[in-house]
């Protein structure tokens, strides 16, 4: 294990990648899936090791690729903000994976599940790939791997929207793309450089020769990765794309793709860039916030309005998305906390949410409003995971959801900005009404149509959906690892450079 | 003459923009999807002029360490864009192979004409 410890940030990219080759000669879907399985209850594994070294050393692992040191070379560097990520996306990725044998097989055609494990794959390269660089091309390389694989996956759904979807969450992830490297271009043309850490100390004195271009570099890679982020009000490609893509991608996606943009953001935001120029040069903390609040606000009435559970969801996850923004926006130790500890819980949360509608849909074949009638009754196991996660989106005491409104809250007064707490308290009582519409439902209806023969979803199933909602209640209550680690990266990206 | 002059030592970067901007407004307002991914890739070929106009150095040779050669043109930018063609060339790919599913699942690749169609049921 000691000789294999120093590698594993670029093992944490290799595995799945190669995993996926292999994967693509697979010509049933039960093999790949084996393989997808053994690699994801894996990788959780080799995070948690990072993890833990770097939070008990205090000091970034550094990995420079084929030997070149950096920042002449590529250098994966895996700090405490890093680690926390590649956990979380890795903890997401096993935990869906025994649930997708039975739901992939119930909505994938045969002869594409091989594929959409390949895909499932090289997604989880690509945002794994995110979080674990410290060079700003190579982050443009993975973001495109996890988008190109992203727009298969949702294309995979059976509904004929889904390819309409994946279209047009490709124009909108490929214009994303784009400005994120044209803003990178221009640090590379004044700067000479593209690793993250070297950019950071670099760009300083370069922001007082030419701050135009440092200026308009900013403002391209903001709107490039909250196009890949789906900040309001570029959210527009979202709730298709998540109403329409198979149920296992739909979860894993809203656990991970956002939740490592968000992270892209803040790396960029902080450490590139760093808090002088991010804002104080700009009126940063101004655009995040009135965005963030916009997106929390309207997103949730759009939720509260929609007939389609999974469409619900989705808006559910603009607005929620909108919270973490808003710690980002404050910039202050509280406030940074609850934004990065709010990636990790919304991420636990919305697993949880999917899950169960991905059971609903394997049981029933929709996840209509008017189909859900009565379901809480014939398949209470699913709908009590429901309830939880929706518990959690609420921000009841004793869930994930509760911990994370409670530092943004902080943050928000700690600013001076106590209406704005005020603000995070309305928006909780909209996602009282939109998971309530789903709860009423499913409980107070009699189950009629299909809904009347379906019962809980297969153990294999059942297994992920526990634990997902488990994992709900279990953040709300022990906050070591969300709360504490999420404190100690924003410290450090607050303290300036390491 | 002083603007000509910043006219000639600038228009690399006019012609990027351009290019630039012609091709994001195909993207926004073309409703045919073949345009649109036209557009896109016109888009995308712009940062790639971004990236190598200026990697290119009067009297710069191949970054050779000796001592007859003192002026040196930066490879990385080639070899940045040679990954972003690549990116490039798949999205293109990609998006056509979109649009072909597209095609057979509405029979039309105009969007336009797919909004108004799925709005009625």
């Amino acid at each position: 294990m000691t000789a294999i410890q120093p590698h594993l940030p670029i093992l944490i990219v290799l595995l799945p990648l190669a995993a996926a080759l292999v994967s693509a000669f697979f010509r049933r879907g039960a093999g790949a899936w084996a393989l997808a399985m053994g690699v994801s209850a894996l990788l959780p594994w080799m995070a948690g090791t990072m993890l833990w070294t770097v939070v008990r050393s205090g000091e970034p692992l550094s990995y420079a690729l084929g030997g070149w040191a950096p920042p002449w070379g590529i250098e994966y560097r895996v700090d405490v903000l890093n680690a926390f990520v590649l956990t979380l996306v890795t903890a997401v990725g096993a935990v869906i994976m025994p649930y997708a044998r039975r739901s992939v097989a119930r909505e994938v055609h045969e002869h594409q599940q091989a594929w959409f494990y390949t895909m499932y794959l090289l997604c989880l390269t690509g945002l794994l790939g995110i979080a674990v660089t410290g060079d700003a091309f190579n982050a443009f390389v993975f973001l495109e791997i996890s988008s190109l694989s992203t727009y298969v996956l949702i294309a995979l759904g059976r509904d004929r929207r889904a390819v309409l979807s994946s279209f047009q969450y490709l124009i909108m992830g490929t214009i994303g793309a784009t400005f994120y490297v044209i803003g990178i271009g221009l640090l590379y043309l004044v700067t000479g450089t593209l690793n993250m850490a070297d950019l950071g100390a670099r760009l300083g004195p370069a922001y007082a020769t030419y701050p135009r271009p440092v200026l308009t570099a900013l403002a391209f890679v903001v709107v490039g990765v909250c196009l890949k982020l789906a900040l309001f009000p570029l959210h527009v490609w979202l709730p298709g794309a998540y109403a329409s893509a198979p149920s296992v991608a739909t979860t894993f996606l809203a656990g991970t793709a956002t939740k490592v943009a968000l992270y892209l953001l803040v790396r960029l935001l902080f450490t590139v860039f760093g808090i002088g120029i991010t804002f104080r040069a700009l009126p940063m903390t101004a655009v995040l916030l009135v965005l963030a609040v916009a997106g929390m606000v309207l997103a949730s009435f759009s939720a509260a309005m929609q007939r389609d559970a999974k469409r619900l969801l989705a808006y559910s996850s603009v607005a929620q998305i909108g919270y973490v923004t808003f710690g980002i926006g404050l910039a202050n130790a509280n406030g940074l906390t609850g934004g990065l500890v709010h990636l990790a819980n919304h991420a636990v949360i919305k697993t949880t949410l999917f899950l169960a509608l991905g059971a609903v849909y394997y049981r029933i074949g929709s996840v209509r409003l008017e189909h859900l009638a009565g379901i809480g009754r014939v398949m209470p196991w699913t709908m009590a995971t429901f309830v939880v996660g929706g518990l959690g989106l609420i921000g009841v005491p004793g869930t994930a959801g509760f911990i994370s409104k409670w530092y943004l809250a902080l943050g928000a007064i700690d600013a001076g900005l106590w209406p704005l707490a005020f603000v995070l308290v309305i928006t909780s009582f909209l996602a009282v009404v939109y998971v309530g519409r789903v709860v009423e439902v499913a409980y107070f209806h009699e189950p009629s149509g299909p809904a009347r023969d379906a019962t809980d979803p297969p153990w294999s199933m059942l297994v992920s959906m526990l634990a997902a909602a488990g994992a709900t209640i279990y953040f709300g209550f022990d906050t070591r690892a969300t709360a504490e680690v999420a404190g100690m990266a924003a410290r450090l990206l607050l303290g300036g450079r390491e | 003459m002083k603007s000509f002059q910043t006219f000639v030592e600038t228009y690399n970067y006019l012609v990027t923009v351009f290019l630039m901007v012609a091709g994001l407004y195909v993207v926004i307002a073309r409703g045919n999807m073949i345009k649109k991914l036209i557009g896109l890739s016109l888009f995308q070929t712009s940062v790639y002029l971004l990236y190598l106009a200026p990697a290119k150095i009067d009297g710069g040779t191949a970054p050779i360490l000796d001592a007859a050669y003192t002026v040196y043109s930066n490879p990385l930018p080639h070899v940045l864009i040679l990954t972003a063609i690549v990116v490039g060339v798949a999205t293109l790919a990609l998006g056509l192979a979109l649009v072909v599913r597209v095609h057979e699942a509405y029979g039309t690749i105009d969007e336009d004409e797919i909004f108004a169609e799925s709005e009625e049921p």
